[in-house]
């Protein structure tokens, strides 16, 4: 083996915080060889991104580095990145060791164009002339996959999509050469799809110019996908290094195991399903439904005259009590805006939508007053769902109040403690500022909430897409129980086909505001109709290397 | 799908609220900004506070420290003549109009102190009150209001201010008539300001995902104004407060020494006397002007000192942090087993 770009020798980094230090890496040490591609995973807090940025020496004023991170350059010139000056780290970026970072849309400058800011790493560290910096952007930008790049060149990020975002964000930390790209996450921020296109285009640069790559993500998928070898991390520490298909055969940390079963697979909700359809009484297909929408439109009003967006085109869908419709979607597709239609946080722009009866299009206050206690709504991000000025009891005791069932939160408090107990939270933790809890405590806060009125309908708006692999298996499992227990109708808006598929009796797929495809979960994913669910489906990285192969090359001949 | 790990992300740190006696102490608004600062910052916000606090005894307990009376001219020794220099009787000597320096300066802190809490409570009052309705509805009613807060502000402070005081006053000069109409007109020109700044945030706070919950269930519009918008809007007022004191002690000395604060006879005013002082520096009498002056400097350099420090404090991105020298510290909890969980949960 020949020397590594990069080796990580019992590092240790620690923040200063108003609490007091605050350890983030404890003793880890890892190495990178020339063309490989080594994968850190982790969940949020392990320690992985501090690690990376540790390379590149991007470590903010209030941490504190001890251990070696030496960078090895191909003629032999190693140099310890903790103990480096600034300008000589300077130099390394870019040449030696590059970044692509998670959000492109926030990497890029919109006020200069992509070439601009491709050109300016160049001269950054090169004395050449405009023109031949302007060529060598020409040159990244094709060899990332931008179709006219000569014309492309001179285009101001806003008129490029996500994908193609991602895709200048590499060419910029391709264009020096360097043997070394941390990635951060770089396609979380993608849809699945682009996704499958963002890896693809990173294998065939490894392949290419023979760049290492340091992966850093928490999709399991994604490691099958791409990964050489993997790097478990967990509360500062290492637990695991293994090459990929190791890794994924024969875990040998308890981590590691707890975390590939935490991925959810495709086809493990289906026995659920089919046990709750064979629960159903006669007649439950002709019961009048829960939510039933003839040609939804939504449109969001245009500036200046100019047309407004139609978020939802002519949506037509129905939820019968009890029933989990699982609604799927990429960013865009209009699933959040039908959901926040059903809460009647959207106002509906044409066609029909009924919710218990009441329609929605055109509702106000009063008409509305009826929906409302019936009603529960599951927010994405937990730490915003939640007034931060609130106690966890006084936030969930608010239903209960505003409805009139409770005088105040205090009365509310034994009926509190109960919703706490059913969502698995201690009922000490109603005293809590929300805070004090993690990402996952606090989204089953906002499943207490949601039930306290004991709602016929809950609309949960991708309530997991912002926790962790490991929080989320327990969260929607919770959620799995509950809804067995109360049966409540739902409606479940993910963008993860495979989390839908593990709590929907049936799946709608959403495709720019479109319904293209709905049926039982067994229907739309063994025998796809539409030929977007065909491609949704098959971009879907699965955490097992060899299978991810094959399906690598099925999505290829779609 | 049964796992090992239960619960987690960053494990709910050690709750600040439950434990310690003093706790609530520490918690207090400036002590805890106090506690949180090291180096500069912390001697920069020690200063104000201490500068501050001086200027707010100083106030309170005019009558007791000041030797004579604020329109005193005269005691049981006879008149204090005019222009007298430093001396064991008048330690700050006496003014043109036959004032004891010290006592007026002392009287001032007292007209200073009502002036500012007067202003600055009349306008967080109506400033945050209108922020509040404006940015919550909206609509025409929203458009109105900021057009008339950019136009006050298109106005220069001052002037309008001399406006108000005439509009107010009308020429009479009563201590409190005096004090109501400076801080009246204070008032007016702060309202915009307050009201900007609750109005963008209300504009802020109104979009995140606990108001939509809230208005999922279907709460009334005055429970959501009061109970989730306006409490999470209002975090940045103090500061504005600290610093707009410091302004109103400026705007009121700018009044007097212009001739529209309180007249002599009523209450005693640093700006006025600054005013009357003017004639005298050029005949080499420099305690007339000197020491109302530093009074002014003094009084709105606390407020300024505290208020920008506390500015800084509750800005992560601005507030100094000792770094530590040596890697130190413990890992964080992210993630607790299932086993250890279930016992803390019980």
């Amino acid at each position: 083996m020949s020397e590594p770009v990069a080796q990580i020798t019992d590092l240790a980094v620690s923040f200063a915080t108003d609490q007091g230090s605050v350890r983030a890496v404890d003793g880890v040490s890892l190495q990178v060889a020339p063309g490989e591609v080594l994968a850190v995973v982790g969940e949020s807090g392990s320690g992985k991104t501090v690690t990376a940025k540790t390379l590149l020496g991007l470590l903010p004023e209030t941490a504190t580095a001890r251990g070696a991170v030496v960078l090895t350059s191909p003629q032999g010139v190693r140099t310890d990145v903790v103990q480096v000056s600034a300008a000589r780290m300077r130099q390394l970026r870019g040449t030696e060791v590059a970044m692509v970072f998670q959000e492109p849309s926030t990497v890029l400058n919109p006020v200069y164009t992509v070439g601009w800011q491709i050109a300016e790493s160049v001269r950054a560290h090169e004395r050449i002339s405009r023109r031949a910096a302007r060529s060598r952007a020409v040159e990244a930008l094709r060899q990332v996959g931008i179709p006219d790049p000569e014309e492309r060149v001179d285009h101001y990020p806003h008129q490029f999509s996500g994908g193609q975002k991602q895709r200048v964000v590499i060419a910029m930390a391709l264009v020096l050469g360097p043997d070394l790209i941390v990635a951060d996450e770089p396609t979380t921020a993608l849809d699945v799809t682009v996704q499958a296109e963002i890896l693809d285009l990173l294998r065939r640069l490894r392949d290419e110019t023979g760049t290492a790559i340091v992966l850093i993500t928490h999709n399991m998928g994604v490691v099958a996908d791409l990964a050489d070898r993997v790097a478990v991390m967990y509360q500062g520490r290492l637990v695991e290094q293994a090459p990929v298909t190791e890794l994924f055969a024969d875990p040998q940390a308890e981590y590691t195991r707890a975390l590939l079963g935490s991925v959810p697979r495709l086809g493990e909700g289906r026995v659920r399903a089919e046990a709750r359809a064979a629960g159903r009484p006669d007649g439950w297909a002709e019961s009048a439904p829960v939510v039933s929408a003839t040609d939804l439109t939504i449109t969001y009003p245009g500036r200046f005259r100019r047309p407004g967006f139609t978020a939802v085109d002519q949506v037509s869908l129905s939820i019968r009590p009890g029933e989990v419709l699982g609604l799927v979607g990429e960013s865009g597709s209009g699933k959040t805006t039908i959901a926040r239609a059903i809460a009647g946080l959207q106002p509906v722009s044409d066609g029909s939508l009924r919710v218990f009866g009441t329609e929605m299009r055109g509702a106000r206050g009063k008409a509305l007053a009826g929906v409302r206690p019936r009603l529960g709504f599951v927010f994405q991000d937990p730490a915003a769902s939640f007034n931060p000025l609130l106690t966890i009891a006084e936030c969930v005791a608010e239903p209960l109040v505003v409805h009139g069932r409770a005088r105040s939160p205090e009365a509310a408090r034994g009926r509190v403690d109960e919703l706490l107990e059913a969502v698995q939270l201690p009922r000490s933790y109603g005293s809590r500022y929300p805070h004090e809890l993690s990402g996952g405590q606090r989204q089953r806060a906002s499943l207490a909430r949601a039930l306290a009125l004991d709602p016929e309908l809950l609309v949960a708006d991708e309530p997991t897409s912002a926790l962790d692999v490991s929080v989320q298996a327990r969260v929607l499992e919770l959620f799995a129980e509950l809804q067995a227990e109360l049966g409540f109708a739902c409606l479940f808006v993910s963008h993860d086909l495979a989390v839908v598929d593990l709590l929907a009796d049936r799946i709608a797929v959403l495709y720019r505001g479109r319904l293209v495809e709905e049926g039982p979960g067994s229907e739309v994913l063994d025998q796809p109709r539409d030929a977007y669910t065909r491609r949704l489906l098959a971009s879907l990285p699965v955490p097992d290397p060899e299978l991810q192969a094959e399906r690598r090359e099925a999505l290829r001949s779609l | 799908m049964s796992v090992p790990i239960s619960s987690v992300g960053t494990a709910g740190a050690a709750p600040e609220h439950l434990g310690g006696r003093w706790a609530w102490l520490r918690r207090a608004p400036v002590v805890r900004q106090v506690r949180q600062s090291v180096g500069l910052q912390r001697g920069m916000l020690l200063a104000g506070i201490g500068l501050t606090t001086a200027f707010v005894l100083l106030a309170a307990l005019a009558p007791l420290l000041a030797p004579y009376g604020p329109s005193q001219r005269s005691d049981a020794a006879g008149s204090f003549g005019t222009q007298q220099p430093p001396s064991a009787e008048h330690w700050f000597g006496t003014t043109v109009g036959g004032y004891d320096v010290l006592s007026r300066v002392i009287w001032g802190a007292q007209t200073a102190v009502l002036v500012v809490v007067v202003a600055v409570a009349a306008s967080l009052v109506i400033g945050v009150l209108l922020g509040l309705v404006s940015g919550y509805f909206g609509g025409w009613l929203d458009r109105v209001l900021v057009l008339v807060a950019d136009a006050i502000y298109a106005f220069p402070s001052l002037l309008l201010a001399i406006l108000l005081a005439i509009v107010i006053s009308g020429g009479q000069s009563s201590m409190w008539g005096g004090i109501l109409a400076a801080a009246l007109s204070i008032t007016v020109v702060f309202i915009p300001q307050y009201f900007r700044v609750v109005r963008s945030e209300v504009v802020r706070v109104k979009s995140e995902a606990f108001v939509d919950a809230a208005r999922v269930l279907g709460t009334p519009h005055r429970r959501i104004m009061t109970r989730h918008v306006l409490r999470n809007s209002v975090r940045t007022l103090p500061l504005i407060v600290t610093l707009n004191a410091s302004e109103a002690i400026l705007t009121l000395a700018g009044l007097g020494f212009l001739g529209f604060g309180i007249e002599p006879t009523a209450a005693a005013e640093w700006g006025y006397d600054l005013q009357r002082a003017v004639a005298d520096v050029t005949s080499g009498i420099w305690w007339t002007a000197m020491f109302p002056g530093l009074a002014i400097v003094i009084a709105a350099m606390g407020m300024t000192l505290m208020g920008e420090s506390l500015n800084d404090l509750a800005d992560p991105r601005l507030r100094s942090r000792t770094a530590s020298a040596e890697v130190a510290g413990d890992v964080a909890e992210t993630s607790v087993q299932a086993d250890t969980t279930k016992e803390d949960e019980r």
